[in-house]
Parts: structure tokens; C-alpha cells; sequence
């Protein structure tokens, strides 16, 4: 008897493609994306940490160490910012570009060698030096502190035999250094906008897998013939839907962001018009998804069951669940094609640089163009739905 | 000088409609005029479906045409005049009848004083005023019929096409559905009803279509129909208080069958049943029970498909 019941159990599951799906491969692909990010595939897979580097001081001694960063494996470490191939070569970072260039999110940190520094490069505790300046940005909390570490192990191999100030304390290290978060000093800030933007669009693409789900629902229960029978195209309906979707979207994301603002106390207000643009873009954008899922199933449990392998593989590798730069390069990079990272990316852009509207261009171009791609590629799909 | 003839509601011409190597309708046409009750009967997989879909517009045909009032199916203007209800429950199940209905009307292009009136008149109708602001998922399951058919003619369509309205409903409301027809009937709406029971043909439908393997296999009213499969024939049966051994012969040689203890006589007149019972008389039989039996629409159906309707 029991035997009977599991083998019904099996001959169901055989015959369910969804929850084949979510049995089998869902784990499968969630566990290669955790196993990618932490477990580490090999060695080469480990993130660098960008740092830029400025030497104001020019001496032997600061050479020796801009030489040795360079050349560290864990570091990936520019004297001058990227230049493209057959374009003159860039000038060298200052300590305001550098700066600048932390700010803006272009490297998660910058060591700035002062004047006097080649004088008494190496000393322990109080001594009188001329500390190195570590600008960091504190949305990647890792990157500074690895950063720093780096260097007083770049300085002991590079500096050793050269003179030492003091030898009373080791509490200040092998080298001075001053440490200064960029971002975080003006105002207390916390990472609740990224955590914010994270779960927001995760959750809004379950949403919107839902909202468009309601199509199938509409096919099956035979209302979609119906409503075409009427005076409504395929193209007007399915934008009907996108719209609903959207908005809803929107929606989500502004209770979301105003329960942050009133309990973690995001400073929102003061952000308003970035917030809306970037609203408006992953709303739009998530909603063509939600179109794209519907419009390829054949049935509301297909679509749930792609829409979460889907959905949670991109939230895994879009910056959802943690961010970014834990990530190797390869997926930071593959996070790229996530409407996750996009929209991620920008709400940092407004809640954390404070960066104005007008940066915003490469994030909601992207999230806009996609979304009308994907809902065109929708659009096609659903030529299903048509006269026949 | 030209005399314009007027279009009539429907006009279905040669039509053939394939999905791949199967030819779902191959060369149906039909001419309905306006007022009319047709109903469109066949075994499942005739080809009913797909028909009904291109008058709708959903299927288009591979050749041939359907003009509702003159107008290609599917155009605006043939939508305009025509209102769908599908078998299925074709309606928002989270939504009110209200909502519903003014979705459907919306859909139709009705706005501001014309859709409230078309729902006013659907909920009047379906006899939903009174539960307007319910929500259809806690509708009983004929009000959910009702309405199903409502919001198919918000926009107070000419040419109706009910596809099977009463399936699955209780006797009860059956009767209020076929109440609603007769009234859109009277209201002078054109209507096509495809159905599985025979008796809602018989009751509605005032020339009947039987559609088989894509084609119109005969078509007229019931007395038609009847005429035309099995002529003026009726079908006498007799019972004998004699055993059937002793009856065989004397029935087979008077050209009747023996079938379940009954003697069949097929008779064009029904003096004809005299000259069988005086026969009976004469040869010693005692005949216990006489009946006259009328071919119907399920005799027509039978005879010419071969199959049950509700097969």
C-alpha cells in the first residue's frame, strides 16, 4: 500500500516539469552560485580588490612600495585611471582625483603616500611620521580593511632595512596609516538603501512573474479569447498588463523605501527625484519580465516554477542577496545581465554618492532599453495568444 | 440604380479551416437571418468549436468567409454587432458581477452613460441586480452561467453566439437560461446556440444545423430534419402475449424486426397499424400493446452521425 503511494508520488513528480524543476535544479544551480562566490572554484576565481595609488612624496622608499602594490596578486592596484586602446595615457592620480574616483564608485579604495614620507617610512607606535591616507568607501566594508592589511605587508617585504623611528609600540603598525571613510563622514550613513534595493527587486519580480501569470490564468480560463474577441489587440493588452505591473512595482519599491525611511531612518526626501527616476526604471523593467515569463509558459505552474529558478538565480547573481564585490570578477561581471545589479547600482548611486540625477543615465538606459526588449521579445511570444 | 441588399447577420461561405493535416471545418456555409435561433449540433470534434471561434474571430479561416452583417469576423465592426459567450466561465473570479460586466463593456469600447446603461440592462436581465456587488467566486454556479452570458452582450450585441450556456447548471436554472434566451429572442437578437442536449434545440432553435467531420450534414427545423432522414416513416411497435418464438415468423414475414421482445413495423400511414392488427387477429396472435413511435432530432442525430450527441 505504501509502495503504491510512492510510486504515484514519482510517476507525478515525473510527469510535472515545474516541480522537477524546483526539486533538481533549482538547488543544483543555487549551490553552484554560493559554491562560485564563497567556496571559490580555484584560487584565480578570488575577487581582486581595485585600489588607485598616489605618490606625492617620489622618494626611493615610496617607489619601492608603489612597486610592491603593483605587483601584489590581491591587489588590483592604477597609478592613473583606464585609459581606452590608442588614447593618450591619463595623468596620474591626485589625491582630489583619487578621492573623487572613490567617491564615485569607480574603486572601493585609494592610498595616498604624502611628502616626508621616504624620510621615516617604517617606525611602530607614536612616532612622528608622515602617514599614508586610505580612502576608503564604506558600502564595500571589506575592501579597506583587506586593503590596509595588504599594505603593511607590502611595506614590511619592500621597506625592511630601511631606518625605524620608534620601536616602542607596535600598535600603530609597520606604517603609519590614516584611514578615512569618503562616503560615510559627512553623514551617518547606512547600507539600508542597498539592502532596500536588493530584496525590493527580488521581490518585485515575483511580483511581476505573478501579475504576469494572471495572462495564463485568463487563457485557461478562456477570458483572454474573449477579451480579444472584443476591441482589444494583443499588443494593447499585453501592455495593459506590463502597465499594472509596473505600477505595482512602483508602488512596492516607495513602501518599501518609506518603511526604511521611517524605521531605519534613510534619509529618502532629501533623494526624492533620483529615488522616482529610479523607481520608474526597475518598475518598468521588472514588469517586462514578468510579460516575457508569461508569454513563453504554457501554464501558471511552468511559469512559477521558471520564474523562480529564474528570479532567485538572478537575485544571487544580480547583488540581491549580498553584494557584488564579494563576487569573482567573472560573476560581478555576469551580474551585469540581472535587472538586480542595474537597479542596485543606481539606488547606491542616489542613496550613497549622492550622486545627481544625471548619472543615473547608464542604469536607467539600461533598465528602460532592456525592459523594451524584453517586452517586444514578449510581444512576439505571445503571438500565441492570437487568431489562429 | 442600384438596390442595395441588406446584409444578414450572419454568412458563412465554403469555409475550410485545417490545423495541420486535420481539416477541423471543410467548406461549411450557412446563411442566418435576422431573428433566428440556430442551433449548431454535433458529436465533440465535429468541427462546432473551431466554427463558432471564426464567427468570433479567433480562428481565421484557410478559405472562404464569414460576414457578421456584412463585415469579415474579427473586425472591429464585425465585434461591434457580435457578442460571444464561450462555454467557459470566461470572467474575473475576484472581480464583482458589476466590475465584470464593466470590464466587458470596456473591452467593447463602452464608456460613460452607454455602459452604465448596458450594465443595468445585463444585470437586469441575468437577474444579478441584487447581487451586483458580489464577487463571482461566491456566486452559485448558475448565477456564474448567467453572468458568464451577460458579459458577452453589455454592448448589446445583434448577432448572439451562446456556445453550450447550460453546462453543468441545475434544472432550475436551465429554465431561467432558456428564459434569457427566449427574451434576447424577443428583443430581436440573431442568435446561434450550440448545445449537447437536444430538447434545448427542440425548445430554442427555430432551424437546426447538424455538423459532422467539419460539414453541415443537414439543416432545417425539427419536422424538416425528421422528413428529410427517414421521409414520412413511422415506427409501429408491437407486443404479443405469444412467445417471440412463436412470433418470429409471422413478423419477419410481414417485413417488421423482433428487437428486446418488441416487433418493429416501420409504416408510412397509420392505417397501416389496422392491417397489422387485423392480420394479428386473424393468424391467433394476441397483441398486448400497440405504440406509434415519431422519428425526433435524436433519431435524425443517430441516423446521420451515427453516434449519440452527447458522445
Amino acid at each position: 500500500m505504501i509502495w503504491a503511494i510512492v510510486r504515484n508520488g514519482f510517476r507525478a513528480l515525473r510527469r510535472d516539469r515545474g516541480a522537477m524543476i524546483l526539486s533538481f535544479i533549482l538547488p543544483i544551480a543555487f549551490f553552484s552560485i554560493f559554491g562560485a562566490i564563497f567556496g571559490g572554484m580555484s584560487n584565480s576565481g578570488t575577487p581582486r580588490i581595485r585600489a588607485l595609488l598616489v605618490d606625492e612624496d617620489r622618494s626611493p622608499a615610496s617607489e619601492r612600495l608603489v612597486g610592491a602594490l603593483l605587483h601584489d596578486p590581491s591587489l588590483d592596484a592604477h597609478t592613473q585611471p583606464e585609459v581606452k586602446k590608442g588614447e593618450p595615457a591619463a595623468p596620474d592620480y591626485t589625491a582630489a582625483s583619487a578621492e573623487k574616483a572613490v567617491h564615485d564608485g569607480d574603486a572601493p579604495a585609494a592610498l595616498i603616500i604624502p611628502k616626508g614620507f621616504g624620510a621615516h617610512p617604517i617606525g611602530f607606535g607614536q612616532a612622528e611620521r608622515a602617514p599614508i591616507r586610505l580612502l576608503h568607501d564604506s558600502s564595500d566594508p571589506v575592501a579597506g580593511q583587506m586593503v590596509a592589511g595588504i599594505l603593511q605587508k607590502d611595506a614590511m617585504t619592500s621597506l625592511s632595512g630601511t631606518p625605524v623611528r620608534d620601536a616602542a609600540s607596535n600598535s600603530m603598525g609597520f606604517v603609519a596609516v590614516d584611514v578615512r571613510d569618503v562616503i560615510g563622514e559627512k553623514k551617518q550613513k547606512s547600507m539600508i538603501s542597498f539592502y532596500a534595493a536588493g530584496i525590493g527587486v527580488m521581490f518585485l519580480l515575483f511580483t511581476a512573474s505573478a501579475a504576469g501569470g494572471s495572462l495564463l490564468d485568463e487563457s485557461e480560463s478562456g477570458a483572454l479569447d474573449r477579451i480579444l474577441s472584443a476591441r482589444v489587440s494583443m499588443t494593447t493588452l499585453l501592455a495593459g498588463k506590463m502597465a499594472y505591473s509596473a505600477l505595482l512595482a512602483c508602488l512596492q519599491l516607495t513602501l518599501m523605501f518609506l518603511w526604511a525611511a521611517a524605521v531605519f531612518h534613510l534619509d529618502l526626501f532629501s533623494h526624492l527625484p533620483g529615488f522616482i527616476v529610479m523607481t520608474v526604471a526597475t518598475g518598468f523593467a521588472v514588469a517586462s519580465f514578468g510579460m516575457l515569463l508569461a508569454s513563453v509558459s504554457h501554464t501558471r505552474a511552468q511559469a512559477g516554477a521558471i520564474g523562480t529558478l529564474l528570479i532567485l538565480t538572478m537575485s544571487a547573481i544580480g547583488g540581491s542577496m549580498f553584494p557584488r564585490y564579494f563576487m569573482p570578477e567573472a560573476m560581478q561581471k555576469a551580474g551585469l545581465l540581472t535587472f538586480n545589479a542595474w537597479a542596485i547600482d543606481g539606488y547606491t548611486k542616489v542613496f550613497w554618492r549622492d550622486e545627481p540625477i544625471t548619472h543615473l543615465a547608464p542604469q536607467v538606459g539600461v533598465l528602460i532599453g532592456a525592459g523594451i526588449v524584453v517586452f517586444l521579445i514578449a510581444r512576439r511570444f505571445a503571438r500565441k495568444w492570437e487568431s489562429v | 440604380m442600384t438596390l442595395s441588399v441588406p446584409a444578414v447577420p450572419l454568412r458563412i461561405d465554403s469555409v475550410i479551416k485545417r490545423f495541420g493535416d486535420l481539416t477541423a471545418v471543410a467548406g461549411v456555409s450557412l446563411v442566418v437571418p435576422e431573428r433566428a435561433c440556430l442551433g449548431l449540433l454535433g458529436p465533440n470534434g465535429a468541427g462546432k468549436s473551431t466554427l463558432i471561434r471564426g464567427i468570433a474571430g479567433r480562428v481565421r479561416p484557410d478559405e472562404g468567409s464569414i460576414l457578421v452583417f456584412g463585415e469579415p469576423a474579427g473586425s472591429p465592426a464585425a465585434g461591434a454587432q457580435l457578442g460571444w459567450v464561450p462555454q467557459e466561465l470566461a470572467l474575473y473570479p475576484l472581480l464583482t458581477c458589476r466590475e465584470n460586466l464593466e470590464a466587458f463593456g470596456r473591452y467593447q469600447g463602452l464608456r460613460g452613460q452607454a455602459l452604465r446603461d448596458g450594465i443595468a440592462w445585463c444585470l437586469e436581465w441575468a437577474a444579478l441586480a441584487d447581487r451586483a456587488g458580489d464577487v463571482v467566486k461566491t456566486l452559485s454556479g448558475g448565477m456564474r452561467r448567467r453572468l458568464n452570458m451577460a458579459a458577452g452582450l453589455v454592448h448589446r450585441p445583434r448577432v448572439v453566439l451562446l456556445d453550450e450556456p447550460t453546462v453543468g447548471v441545475d434544472p432550475q436554472s436551465r429554465n431561467r437560461i432558456f428564459d434569457m434566451v427566449e427574451d434576447l429572442r424577443g428583443q430581436g437578437a440573431t442568435i446561434i446556440y450550440t448545445t449537447h442536449y437536444m430538447e434545448e434545440a427542440e425548445r430554442l432553435c427555430d432551424t437546426i444545423a447538424i455538423i459532422d467531420h467539419g460539414r453541415i450534414i443537414a439543416q432545417g427545423n425539427k419536422e424538416e430534419l425528421v422528413e428529410q432522414s427517414f421521409g414520412r416513416r413511422g415506427d409501429v411497435l408491437m407486443r404479443f402475449a405469444s412467445s417471440v418464438e412463436n412470433t418470429a415468423a409471422w413478423v419477419a414475414a410481414r417485413g417488421g424486426t423482433l428487437d428486446g421482445g418488441a416487433a418493429h413495423f416501420a409504416i408510412t400511414q397509420p392505417v397501416e397499424i389496422a392491417g397489422l392488427l387485423d392480420a394479428a387477429g386473424r393468424d391467433g396472435l394476441e397483441v398486448m400493446d400497440v405504440t406509434l413511435r415519431r422519428p425526433n432530432l435524436e433519431s435524425v442525430f443517430l441516423h446521420l452521425t451515427g453516434r449519440e450527441l452527447r458522445q
